[in-house]
């Protein structure tokens, strides 16, 4: 059974509960009847109602209601009584105590994030047919490739995070050659956010927003706390373990759908709008167009390459989460990044 | 389990009217409506006992029929005309 996710775009939208089902209506017309055993969440961008009744029936079938704004901030989530695995969190605290500890763990994360970085760019290498091009994609492979090495002799978390700032500094400054159609309408310098500046900067940012919500979920879902991180040190509101769980799945998932959907012209200018001060927004196609890939990508299988079982993309953040989880509680000795081809 | 569910209900008189509300209400919460008595169920073999243990309770097997497809994963299908469906795996965006 494939469950959904139930994406409330359009403003102003209303759902209600009729017996077992969701029924979502826009200006009084129903759009959409939705059984809940479909249903694994909801996320709401911007101004959309949901009856209390429609509330507790997710709440009865332990489907979180997601809010974010409508240019995809993450504000909150809803869900029922957590699953109170209380001796996985302590694990989670006493491991986030350790410093030696934390940093074996945010190696891994940072190792995964490279080596995911450094695919991305190979396959870009090899498909790009501009020799230049390709020597610059093929001399960042190789510098990710040497942080990796000297990762493995790092043990002290600063360390450890000068390193992962290194390797995106290499990443994105190549990012413009994974391009190889639309050029001069999504050029890209330098990562920016809060607010993204240019549409590039606008699509990572959306993405990030979407694939930090489901490491979210799927931290919570395995009982684990996802504020309570070890490459990203804890701040108030800040979701560190989830953001440290991101890290493997940003090149994999958010930076080449991105890549994939300018390539392919799913996306295009007209699906961003400038703002006032130098901010560019999506349009209300341009995020519907986003998520629509997104979700898309996410009903692919891959191989996983430590279970060695086909899985759903959309499932790896919860293997991931599990496997992390293993890890905390002593089972395995290290977190195992997901590497994939 | 992909599921095909089909049924007629006397509706002469009042109590059968209510049975067809009723028997058509459980449908709707576990499956979406492709024509007026026939619905598609995707659903879990939890799912499946629920719904068909309901369904067997609303009718009356002396005046209603009811019928279960038990559809294969490759099934393949055709749709003309109006009343299209919904794919409820597909990405849901309103």
């Amino acid at each position: 059974m494939k469950q959904n996710t139930l994406y409330l775009t359009t403003q102003g939208a209303y759902v209600s509960r009729d017996h077992l089902t969701l029924k979502i209506e826009v200006e009084k017309e129903l759009k959409l009847a939705v059984p809940i055993h479909h249903l694994e969440s909801v996320c709401i961008f911007g101004h959309s109602l949901m009856s209390p009744p429609a509330a507790e029936l997710c709440w009865e079938h332990g489907v979180p209601i997601n809010y974010f704004s409508e240019n995809g901030y993450f504000i909150g989530r809803w869900e029922g009584v957590p699953n109170t695995s209380v001796l996985l969190r302590r694990a989670q605290y006493r491991v986030a105590d350790d410093r030696r500890a934390s940093a074996l763990i945010a190696r891994q994360c940072v190792a995964g994030k490279l080596q995911n970085s450094r695919q991305s760019v190979l396959r870009s290498a090899r498909e790009t047919t501009a020799t230049e091009e390709r020597d610059r994609l093929q001399s960042c492979a190789t510098d990710l490739a040497s942080l990796l090495r000297m990762l493995e002799h790092v043990g002290d978390l600063d360390e450890i995070r000068g390193m992962e700032g290194q390797g995106a500094n290499v990443y994105f400054g190549v990012f413009d050659f994974h391009l190889r159609q639309q050029r001069d309408d999504f050029s890209f310098r330098v990562r920016s956010r809060r607010p993204p500046r240019d549409a590039v900067n606008c699509l990572l940012s959306f993405l990030y927003a979407l694939v930090r919500h489901d490491c979210i979920a799927a931290l919570t879902a395995t009982g684990l706390d996802p504020f309570v991180g070890y490459l990203h040190a804890e701040r108030p509101n800040r979701p560190s373990l989830a953001l440290d769980l991101m890290e493997e799945f940003r090149p994999l998932l958010a930076d080449r759908l991105a890549i994939t959907m300018i390539n392919r012209k799913q996306i295009g200018p007209k699906d961003f709008a400038p703002r006032e001060g130098g901010a560019v927004e999506f349009s209300p196609t341009g995020r519907k167009a986003v998520i629509t890939g997104y979700q898309t990508r996410k009903q692919e299988t891959v191989q996983h390459p430590v279970l060695e079982q086909q899985c759903r993309i959309g499932q790896l953040m919860l293997i991931q989460a599990r496997i992390l989880a293993r890890h905390l509680r002593g089972d395995i000795p290290e977190y195992l990044p997901c590497v994939l081809r | 389990m992909f599921i095909l569910i089909t049924y007629d209900v006397s509706t002469v008189e009042k109590a059968g009217r209510r049975r067809l509300r009723r028997v058509a209400q459980a449908c709707k919460d576990y499956g979406l409506r492709v024509q007026n008595s026939v619905f598609e169920c995707k659903v879990d073999a939890k799912n499946w006992v629920l719904l068909r243990a309901r369904l067997l309770e609303e009718i009356n097997e002396k005046e209603d029929s009811l019928r279960f497809y038990f559809l294969d994963a490759d099934v393949t299908f055709e749709h003309h005309g109006t009343k299209k469906p919904i794919d409820l795996e597909e990405p849901l965006i309103v």
